[in-house]
């Protein structure tokens, strides 16, 4: 049990003194989860907003798959990041395996569907509150999807935040396609896994700390956001 | 002085033949045949459920109609979809602001409208100021009052200066001196050559407002008159007990497709 509380102890020193091994790791994570959420978003944003406007044949097809997509195991998506990045692949060329690169990738591919399929459905209520007004105005929904994103810009904050929270919480796929190398992919959460199976507790229960915080300040932060919007906005 | 004034020929008259507009197997509209023409006051009386914002709805586009056909045939119904859709402006029976201010819904309106944006602006102050809303140009819009709301609605359409103007109890939930604030806007609008074609739950507004009242029951265009004849000496037996205030609600039967007995 002193295992335990000295573990604890000096968990909360790493963080507390801003270990230098630990400022590194954590940049590094929310620079890879960034990037990543950036280019989910804006891939993310239109395809949702595409697919709750547009009428086409396939839609609820689509609408389905998105939602199916959202569970995707992140092993899996990992391993067909790794399958295309691997010298054997499509783009081994590029030598991206083993880099924050493949990383991001992996996480783009992650959580692009969770933020298209919450857009979609912010976006669809919205419509069936907008439609008839817009189309009055004179605006189809080609012209209503950039209206209906401005619009609804705090709720899909809401759902951007969530694919944030997805990516940097997530393992399986970074430590695929990243490798787990020091100093170069390292994140939080491998670290967490590599140095608990190492029987090095410090490091990773301050890592834990770190992201339970960014989890609490994330769902902090999209819940102030939504309430903030609604006192002003209405 | 409004600056952005209608230009190009008419779409009006509006023609509606033999129109029937189903839903979930109900006919709602059932063979109507009307027409408008412009610049006049039309205004829409029934019961709930007669019918009213679906006959708006079908007028203004938004809906197609089952059978029958609704058509635009003055000389401006030939320059395109587009054309016709600015000709036209609705006020809605909650009607809809988005998330940007006072200022910034009618601005938006009207760069949908292809207005330029200096223009926009000096239309914008312009409606604001006589519609009264001037000191909260800047407010979200959305945190309007109901009344405020409504008279935003307005004033978005006015800024459009649309050829005809459909709106669907535009006053309703509002109180005394907004209803009065709301009608004088509408005969404001009215002055600049817009035809109106509203609906109404108040038979004082409509002798108010209306050139002619057209009188809806249960998806039938009963009566059509102008005003005066229509409320001194109703032909049709349930427009005259509807002005009298004596058709009451639970005369609606079961089977809606024949007419109600007379309510004694
Ligand atoms: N999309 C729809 N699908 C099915 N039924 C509909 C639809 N829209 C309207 N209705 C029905 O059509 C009838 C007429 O509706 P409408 O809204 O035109 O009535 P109204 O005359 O405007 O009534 P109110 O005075 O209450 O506003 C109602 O019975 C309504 O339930
Ligand atoms: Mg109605």
């Amino acid at each position: 049990m002193t295992d335990f509380s000295d573990a604890f102890g000096s968990a909360f020193s790493l963080v507390a003194t801003f270990d230098s091994a630990l400022v590194e790791i954590v940049g590094l994570s929310l620079k890879v989860s960034l990037t990543a959420v950036f280019f989910a978003a804006l891939i993310g944003l239109p395809i949702g907003a595409a697919v709750a406007l547009f009428r086409f044949p396939g839609r609820s097809i689509l609408t389905v798959f998105l939602s199916a997509l959202m569970g995707l195991p992140p092993v899996v998506v990992g391993l067909i990041v790794y399958l295309l990045l691997s010298r054997a692949g499509p783009f081994g060329v590029f030598g991206l395996l083993y880099s924050p690169t493949a990383m991001v990738i992996a996480q783009v591919l992650l959580i692009t569907p969770i933020v298209a399929a919450l857009t979609r459905e912010v976006i669809e209520e919205m419509w069936n509150e907008y439609e008839e007004q817009l189309r009055s105005l004179g605006a189809g929904p080609a012209r209503a999807l950039p209206t209906l994103l401005w619009d609804g810009r705090f709720s899909l904050i809401t759902t951007i935040l969530a694919g944030f929270g997805r990516a940097s919480a997530e393992v399986g796929a970074v430590m695929i396609v990243g490798g787990n190398i020091d100093h170069v992919t390292r994140v939080m959460t491998t670290t967490i896994a590599l140095e608990v199976s190492k029987g090095d507790l410090a490091l990773a229960l301050g890592l834990g700390i770190i992201l339970i915080a960014l989890s609490i300040g994330i769902n902090g932060a999209a819940f102030l956001i939504r309430r903030m919007a609604e006192q002003k906005y209405g | 002085m409004i600056t952005h004034v209608r230009q190009g020929p008419n779409i009006l008259p509006l023609e509606l033949k033999d129109i029937n507009f189903e839903a979930r197997g109900q006919r709602l509209i059932k063979d109507m045949n009307c027409a408008f023409s412009t610049k006049r006051r039309n205004v829409i009386i029934g019961p709930n459920g007669a019918g009213k914002s679906l006959l708006l709805r079908l007028c203004h586009g938004l809906l197609k109609p089952s059978t029958g056909s609704i058509e635009w045939s003055g000389a401006g119904a030939n320059k395109g979809r587009e054309y016709i859709t600015h000709q036209q402006a609705m006020v809605f029976q909650r009607p809809v602001m988005l998330r940007r201010s006072v200022s910034g819904n009618i601005d938006y309106a009207l760069a949908l409208k292809g207005v330029t944006p200096s223009q926009r602006r000096e239309i914008t102050d312009n409606v604001l100021q006589r519609a009264g809303l001037r000191r909260l140009a800047d407010q979200p819009a959305r945190v309007l009052s109901g009344g405020e709301q409504q008279r935003l609605a307005l004033a978005r359409v006015w800024a459009l200066s649309p050829e005809v103007l459909f709106l669907d109890e535009p006053t309703a939930n509002l109180d005394p001196s907004a209803t009065h604030a709301v009608e004088e806007i509408i005969q404001a609008i009215h002055e600049t050559g817009t035809c109106i074609i509203m609906t109404s739950h108040d038979l004082g507004q409509a002798r108010r407002l209306a050139d002619e009242v057209l009188f809806l029951h249960r998806g039938r265009l009963l009566e059509r008159a102008p005003t005066e004849q229509f409320f001194d000496n109703p032909q049709n037996d349930l427009a005259q007990a509807f002005v009298k205030g004596e058709l009451l609600w639970w005369n609606r039967g079961r089977d809606n497709r024949k007419p109600p007995k007379e309510n004694n």
